[in-house]
């Protein structure tokens, strides 16, 4: 297999409070050989808020990070959904529909840069399964995950709207997704099958409308724990920061403990890999999780 | 719930169109609810050969003639148009009179799981009461609102242009897959919903209505309007229409902001901020934006929880204090905020 090359756009989340996202999606990529370059001069993807305040705006600063993946001719991967969505969804507004593709590279070049359309864009979880493979995957496993039942949970902006990804970004049923019960399974652990793994988290209304928020991340939650997860893994830091720092409320609005370690895509990965701990970084999480790390060493 | 599949394959409809056998034996795992009668609702099997060219409104139509006539469904007009028969198949919103059986069959396996839309509006078997849909969709008055001269000497007319901005919304037969595909109508009972939203926004654009601003004062207020949507894009994949939904939520959103009808709360600061954020370090400041949205004061319901990611050292003492400008700035900031400057639209 020739070397995979990726520009990666890290988004926001991975460079403030979620240290451990970032660590572990580099390590994972240095013990598979994949040649990653963060993109720095990448901005935030608006996270669907901006482009609720002005969307052509959030179009012309997503296709100015989309420029510069093309600039060192690479496929843009992501590591938060969100971000893969506004991504994307630029990507596609742009790529078919000429007028706007003419007004934002109108703008883009007052500051010297064109947007081509020609760098695709995949979150990392799609390049491990459809690029990678999972059974050279397999073949790199250290520490089997045999002793967990791992939850999966998807994340929406990976999956909806399905038009979206079909072409570059996993294809996947967005109501029977698989791709992360493949991966826990090449990885040896046990996947657990649960209702809620392709539904939403809230956390896009954590704040104006908290208890939508947390009765939505508390039903996925405690599916999840009644089916028998020992932890949850998500490809989405939102999902994991909702779903991580909050459970105490969440127990408390839907009347229940709410106890469960939500793990990043790569902190799992890195797990089975042998990564240290420092580059897993269980320690940043509020629910504890140092004890997977502990257990699997 | 779901079945697996043994490899990793790209979902993909027209693949499954050309692969497809002649008939297959399909188990339908149908939800059975008699609200008159029943103190809770069960599911029964039924099993039949299903040919290639059946619909899922022509296996309804089997279980009635073939199994059991007290099975009960709403269906008409079997081409797609009154969007009568919105039902739930292994939790996918479908018209069972436009969804072709096997095509389920190859997504989901040979259980078919058949639910109403919404299992705790069921009055009996896929007859849910559609009150809550109704009212909604009602609120937005989804029809043109002006003053019409009962004799008019000439017609409205509407350009090619003026039609356009409608985009795909004029589409809606409400059948209210989307709404009840929502997961904020479950929640939140004020929420006017995706089909409610696509309403209001298809009438506010036509030139000849005048109660746009009515719709998105409406529409702007916490609790019932866009704001409270969580951005799940369940209501696109729902829609048999294939219309977005979610698209016309965010022009509403942006129309809000337009239109000067946008009053300043912790939402509108929330999607504002970001300006703020981007223009300032080109990522987003996470902790800023909590502040500028909530204010100072509406920061007592944050404490506990910044306390919590304080120590688990998600929010960083790295450079200066936590809260004070030390967020990674982009590489040539000044791109960013050039373009912020030349490209921005709206003001809060």
């Amino acid at each position: 297999m020739s070397k995979l090359k990726y520009a990666l756009f890290t988004g926001c989340t991975a460079k403030q409070s979620t240290p451990e996202l970032l660590s572990s999606t580099l390590a994972v990529a240095e013990k598979l050989g994949i040649e990653i370059t963060i993109l720095e001069e990448a901005s935030c993807c608006g996270a669907s808020h901006l482009q609720d305040f002005d969307e052509f705006l959030a179009h012309v600063l997503n296709a100015r990070n989309i420029c510069y993946a093309e600039k060192l001719g690479l496929t843009m991967i992501t590591i938060c959904n969100t971000c893969q969505l506004n991504s994307a969804m630029t990507k596609h507004a742009l790529d078919n529909d000429p007028e706007l593709k003419a007004r934002v590279n109108e703008k883009l070049a007052e500051v010297g840069l064109e947007y081509k359309g020609t760098s695709e864009i995949k979150h990392f979880l799609y390049c491990l399964i459809d690029e990678y493979g999972l059974d050279n995957i397999k073949d790199k496993v250290k520490v089997p995950l045999s002793q967990f039942n791992i939850a999966p949970f998807y994340g929406c902006h990976n999956i909806r709207p399905s038009e979206l990804h079909h072409d570059a970004n996993g294809g996947e049923n967005p109501y029977n997704p698989t791709s992360l019960d493949q991966l826990i399974e090449a990885l040896e652990g046990h996947p657990v099958d649960y209702d809620h793994k392709n539904k939403c988290c809230g956390f896009h209304v954590e704040l104006q409308a908290n208890h939508t928020s947390e009765v939505l991340a508390g039903n996925a939650m405690v599916d999840a724990i009644d089916n028998n997860a020992d932890l949850m893994v998500t490809p989405c830091p939102l999902c994991h920061l909702k779903m991580d720092t909050y459970q105490d409320d969440i127990g408390h609005v839907i009347g229940r403990d709410v106890e469960l370690p939500v793990l990043h895509m790569p902190q799992m990965v890195a797990l089975a890999l042998g990564c240290t701990e420092e580059e897993i970084g269980l320690n940043f999480h509020v629910q504890k999780a140092t004890h997977l790390y502990t257990e699997t060493a | 719930m779901s079945t697996h599949t043994e490899e990793y394959e790209p979902f993909n409809t027209d693949e499954i169109e050309h692969s497809r056998p002649d008939t297959v034996k399909v188990t339908l795992k149908t939800f059975r609810f008699n609200a008159e009668t029943d103190y809770l609702p069960y599911y029964k099997h039924y099993e039949m050969e299903v040919g290639k060219d059946e619909l899922m409104l022509d296996l309804l139509n089997r279980i009635k003639w073939e199994h059991d006539g007290s099975f009960s469904y709403r269906r008409s007009c079997r081409h797609g148009i009154c969007g009568a028969c919105g039902i739930k198949v292994n939790g996918r919103a479908t018209l069972a009179c436009k969804q072709n059986a096997l095509e389920l069959v190859a997504l989901f396996g040979n259980e078919l799981i058949i639910e109403p839309q919404s299992k705790k509006r069921a009055v009996k078997d896929m007859i849910i009461d559609k009150k809550d849909f109704w009212d909604k969709h009602a609120q937005v008055k989804p029809y043109v609102v002006t003053e019409v001269d009962p004799h008019p000497e000439t017609e409205s007319k509407q350009s090619i242009e003026e039609f356009n901005k409608f985009l795909d919304s004029d589409l809606c037969i409400q059948c209210g897959n989307c709404h009840y595909a929502c997961p904020v109508v479950e929640v939140n009972e004020d929420y006017l919903g995706p089909a409610a939203f696509n309403a209001a926004y298809r009438f506010t654009v036509d030139t000849r209505d005048e109660a746009g601003r009515e719709r998105l004062e409406l529409t702007a207020q916490m609790g019932p309007g866009v704001w409270d949507c969580v951005k799940c894009f369940e209501c696109a994949e729902a829609c048999p229409k294939e219309i977005n939904p979610i698209e016309k939520i965010t022009k509403l959103h942006n129309m809000q902001f337009e239109q000067k009808v946008a009053v300043s709360n912790v939402a509108t600061r929330h999607a504002e901020g970001f300006v703020r954020s981007i223009k300032k370090h080109g990522f987003l400041d996470e902790a800023d934006i909590v502040i500028y949205s909530e204010g100072y004061l509406g920061m007592y319901k944050h404490l506990k929880t910044a306390i919590k990611m304080l120590k688990a050292g998600k929010i960083h003492f790295s450079d200066s204090l936590p809260f004070v400008d030390n967020v990674p700035k982009s590489k040539n900031l000044d791109e960013i905020q050039k373009l912020i400057e030349i490209s921005m639209t709206n003001k809060l």
